[in-house]
């Protein structure tokens, strides 16, 4: 069973030719002809007022000789999405008209498409990769692309069992690593050119200016990506005057663990310890998005039982990564270690309650396809009502006293690095970020999964779109998952945890599929596309650390150097999920 | 301690003093100090460095141990725990911190990624472990290790540290004071300076066998 | 007013700073016993009560492991009366195929005389650089043979490839870890081999 569309206009007859509905079993939405691409999203921002992009991902049917670029698309007043697709012959150039005139949200993701599968944007403002370093050879998630270490199409490996002599992945490669090269290199003639030319003449150009008869320079400074303040191997190349920031730009791919085209070879199930990794602070939350996109196409329920612990779960992680959050974030404005030292006790004791639960403090892997693995051990939800009917409530207010009214926190977060309402969503942004500038969109609420439309919350909503409402938010988030808590551990019932027999070779029907949930940072989205084997056909994850970056320079030209560290400490980037 | 191990400390001796010098109780003193006062980089890759954060925070307290603070700056630290995957694109950074880092320098690799690839090891983008570029030191498992674990881990470097003695110490013997590992550049694929003569030999073996394919191939079709 | 949010944070870090000193007095008066290096003492710190001094002093006071813990699997043998090991493992490969990684690797051998696959791994290897601790292996293994272990204390000074006889760990050891989860495996089995005698017998 596929997202469900907006039946209701039949966009094929507003676009006779160009237009059509997509047709094959188990996929839903509107192909569109790419001629008439841009006129299409404009008619649709404009006039069905769906103006927030969520998900653009590029997709290979090698068989069939297509590339295609598939965009989800949604209103911020609620409601299910309108999925439309490009389709494209796989011959290389390979071109497709960017989105970023109409959604300039776009521009990350398309950034991405085109470095791993070699689709070009025409029209796009700054065409680099971005995930892989600029002189790479080849496109890696084209299914014709095998990489170094590369053994079979699809696991389970023929080589582990029966006859499992063991051999170390290094002695199958001629070179002895993970490396390979185009025919014809000759690694002594190769000179090094400077892979980050294109980088920095995206910037702003480096000249020198007369300010009252004293020259002055512009300086490059590379932040990271090893640097105390940046959330994990990030980088920032900015550029000042003096410490004013004049322009920036992010490079990632620090850590690009080629989670998709790993995930292509995994089986569904074996991919589900896989997304524990992507935002490795809320395991929970990661799993419970995978596990909602594939049980949306094998169509299956899950007992009332797992639901109220899924919410359980989920809101504990909530609560940990927001407590997280604050600690770092104020680690990066200067108070060093104390507000964190305190976020960390109340970590731990929900971590102690995921480790009596899964198995494990942070890496869970305690979701399957119908439920939850196993139920509560003895004593553990009378831990859970402990904690959160007691304890968390008293420490929340005890770190809003410590931190809210703290002269120092309100002049460094006040007014810095403002976001308007408007251009929040036009940039895609989701999540506390989003609900700071004044939006209410928050996926529980608009678009609810699981069982979140029978609780009694409040989404949590600030006006000012400066960092300290964003700062602010987390504390109301925080309140307002207690409350969910509170309602879930009274209302629980019991009953079994998983539907069906606990099966690993699970055959998911033919079909695409996009489940996504309120992650603690954003919007996390999973786009599952399968042609009824065990392994996925394509597997996408719509990562909100990644796609709140994009209104990065907008929020920070203009201010100081110091203010960019709070700015992007605030965004709350976790660099799992950002490189994938 | 035999008698000629005691009279070969591994130092030029003039022939005067020969005989008389001995260094056990020195070696314990010293070896103490560097155990107790590791100064770890922070150096967190991806979730193993949450782990590691958790260990220096406050239920496991790395402090007691003398990891006092958590130096950035690979100047002024003396350990560099390599919590995470270590891709392509980030290798080149780390091999230029360690360059940096002063001696008497360790290095922990912490969690499977950074020992063995993890389970990322057949990405394209990933290294599989840091000791194919930089010495290690000890190994911790896990995946991620909890704090326990890797204080055991540390608990293991410095057991390592008190076997060590200052006669064999690659700071004080003769020769370069820093054996610089080169760095790896980024081009089609990961090169590593110090293979490029064997990679030549190897791709022009593979060229070879692939000419000899085609050339193979039209034979068996006629 | 000025400075007042900075007071109410000092407060707040002053009460703390307090409870540092006051928990262990407290505890002292009220006869508990000593406060570090007891379970009793590590228990409260771990608990919803805990105030004041939070840190659990690793290696000498350690946090015990829940049940459901998972580290590196090991493979589980029965004992027989003689001390020969017995390994439970009879080489179907579930664990092989359901790993994510991919790092466990199995010989099957066949039996020369009868040709058919012998029911016991010829060569088990796991890859603990690899392994995820994911716990997929344990939980699809339809004989009970491969478990997740709680021993986290496994550093060592070079890389990490377990073989078989570095796996194998007596049944003895996984009911003391895993209490819960053997007897309700014991009570299956136990059914079982009552359901299969019953029907031999009609």
């Amino acid at each position: 069973m596929a997202t469900p569309v907006q039946t209701t206009l039949d966009l094929s007859e507003k676009f006779p030719g160009f237009v059509a509905a997509d047709t094959r079993p188990g996929y839903s939405g509107w192909i569109v002809a790419p001629e008439k691409l841009i006129e299409f999203a404009i008619f649709l921002h404009d006039g069905l007022s769906y103006d927030f992009l969520s998900n653009l991902a590029g997709v290979d049917y090698l068989p069939e000789g297509k590339m295609e670029v598939v965009y989800h698309v949604y209103k911020t007043t609620g409601g299910p999405a309108l999925i439309f697709k490009v389709q494209v012959p796989r011959a290389d150039p390979i071109e497709v008209p960017s989105l970023t005139s109409v959604y300039p949200g776009a521009e990350l993701q398309e950034r991405e498409a085109y470095d791993l599968y070699g689709i070009r944007f025409t029209g796009h403002p700054d065409l680099r990769r971005i995930l892989m370093w600029e002189g790479f050879e080849g496109y890696p998630l084209r299914k014709d692309w095998k990489e170094a270490f590369y053994e079979d199409d699809l696991k389970p490996f023929k080589s582990r069992w029966p006859e499992g002599k063991i051999k170390m992945a290094e002695e199958k490669n001629p070179h002895g690593d993970n490396i390979r090269f185009p025919a014809g290199f000759d690694p002594e003639k190769w000179v090094p050119t400077d892979p980050e030319e294109l980088l920095y003449a995206s910037l702003k150009n480096y000249y020198s200016e007369d300010k009252d008869g004293v020259k002055t320079d512009h300086v490059v400074v590379n932040m990271g990506p090893q640097h105390p303040s940046t959330h994990g191997v990030f980088r920032a190349v900015v550029v000042l005057d003096g410490e004013t920031v004049l322009s920036l730009k992010p490079v990632m791919g620090y850590l690009h663990r080629n989670h998709e085209k790993i995930g292509e070879r995994n089986t569904f199930l074996q991919n589900m310890p896989y997304t524990d990794r992507l935002d490795y602070f809320n395991s929970m939350t990661n799993n419970w998005g995978y596990a909602l996109a594939v049980e949306k196409l094998m169509a299956i329920q899950v007992p009332e039982r797992a639901e109220y612990i899924r919410v359980i779960m989920a809101e504990l992680s909530r609560i940990q990564n927001h407590m997280i959050l604050i600690g770092m974030l104020l680690n990066d404005l200067g108070a060093y270690f104390t507000p964190a030292l305190y976020a960390f006790e109340e970590r731990e004791l929900i971590l102690d309650i995921f480790e009596a639960v899964s198995g494990s403090r942070m890496m869970c892997n305690y979701y399957r396809f119908g439920g939850v693995v196993r139920d509560l051990p003895e004593g553990t939800l009378d831990k859970i009502k402990s904690l959160v009917l007691e304890r968390l409530p008293k420490k929340v207010e005890e770190f809003d006293r410590l931190l809210s009214e703290n002269e120092i926190l309100v002049a460094r977060l006040k007014g810095v690095g403002y976001l308007s309402g408007v251009d929040a969503i036009a940039y895609s942004m989701a999540g506390p970020v989003l609900r700071a500038t004044g939006i209410p969109y928050d996926v529980r609420r608009a678009d609810p999964y699981g069982i979140y439309d029978r609780f009694d919350f409040d989404v949590a909503v600030r006006t000012n779109g400066d960092l300290y409402d964003r700062y602010l938010i987390r504390i109301d988030e925080m309140r307002q998952s207690l409350k969910i808590l509170s309602q879930a551990v009274k209302q629980i019932p019991e009953g079994p945890v998983l539907t069906g027999k606990p099966q690993y070779q699970v055959r998911v029907p033919a079909g695409e599929a996009y489940g996504r949930v309120e992650g603690p940072k954003g919007e996390l989205g999973f786009y599952v596309v399968s042609t009824g084997k065990p392994n996925p056909w394509r597997y996408h994850v719509r990562a909100p650390s990644f796609i709140n970056l994009t209104a990065l320079e907008k929020m920070c030209v203009g201010g100081k150097i110091a203010d960019f560290v709070a700015i992007l400490g605030a965004i709350d980037i976790v660099l799992g999920e950002l490189d994938r | 301690m035999t008698t000629s191990e005691l009279n070969s400390p591994g130092y030029e001796i003039p022939s005067e003093v020969e005989g008389a010098v001995a260094i056990t109780t020195i070696d314990r003193i010293y070896n103490f100090g560097r155990r107790s006062s590791i100064w770890p980089m922070m150096f967190g890759l991806a979730c193993c460095a949450i782990e590691m954060i958790c260990a220096q925070a406050s239920r496991y307290d790395l402090a007691r141990f003398g990891m006092e603070v958590m130096r950035p700056s690979p100047r002024q630290s003396d350990l560099m725990l390599v919590a995470g995957t270590v891709t392509k694109k980030m290798i080149p950074a780390i091999v230029r911190l360690y360059n940096q880092m002063a001696e008497p320098k360790y290095v922990v690799a912490m969690g499977a990624c950074a020992s063995g690839g993890g389970p990322f090891k057949e990405g394209y983008n990933v290294v599989a472990g840091v000791d194919k570029f930089i010495p290690v030191d000890v190994y911790v498992p896990g995946c991620p290790p909890t704090p326990q674990a890797l204080i055991y881990g540390l608990n293991e470097l410095q057991r390592k540290i008190d076997k060590q003695s200052l006669k064999e110490v690659r700071w004080y013997r003769k020769g370069p004071d820093i054996v610089e590992v080169p760095i790896p550049m980024l081009g089609p694929d990961l090169i590593d300076p110090r293979r490029i003569p064997q990679l030549k030999l190897e791709l022009a073996k593979m060229e070879q066998a692939a000419a000899q394919q085609t050339t193979q191939a039209p034979e068996t079709k006629a | 007013m000025y400075g007042k949010g900075l007071l109410k944070g000092l407060g707040v870090t002053f009460k703390r700073y307090w409870n540092t000193y006051w928990e262990d007095i407290t505890w002292v008066l009220s006869n508990k016993g000593k406060r570090y290096y007891t379970p009793e003492g590590v228990a409260h710190r771990s608990s919803k009560d805990a105030r004041g001094i939070f840190t659990v002093q690793y290696p000498e006071e350690k946090l015990p492991v829940p049940e459901e813990f998972r580290y590196i699997p090991f493979l589980v043998y029965e004992e027989g009366p003689n001390g020969e090991k017995n390994i439970r493992c009879t080489s179907c490969g579930i664990c092989s195929k359901v790993c994510p990684p991919q790092c466990i690797w199995i010989v099957r051998t066949n039996d020369p005389a009868t040709g058919r696959p012998v029911p016991a791994p010829a060569e088990f290897y796991i890859d603990a650089d690899i392994c995820m601790n994911c716990g997929f292996c344990a939980e699809y293994c339809p004989f009970d043979a491969i478990k997740m272990d709680h021993n986290y204390e496994i550093a060592s000074l070079k890389r990490n490839v377990l073989d078989k006889e570095q796996l194998m760990k007596p049944l003895s050891y996984y009911a003391g870890i895993r209490p819960a989860n053997y007897a309700r495996e014991e009570a299956a089995r136990a059914e079982k081999a009552a359901a299969k005698a019953a029907k031999q017998e009609a």
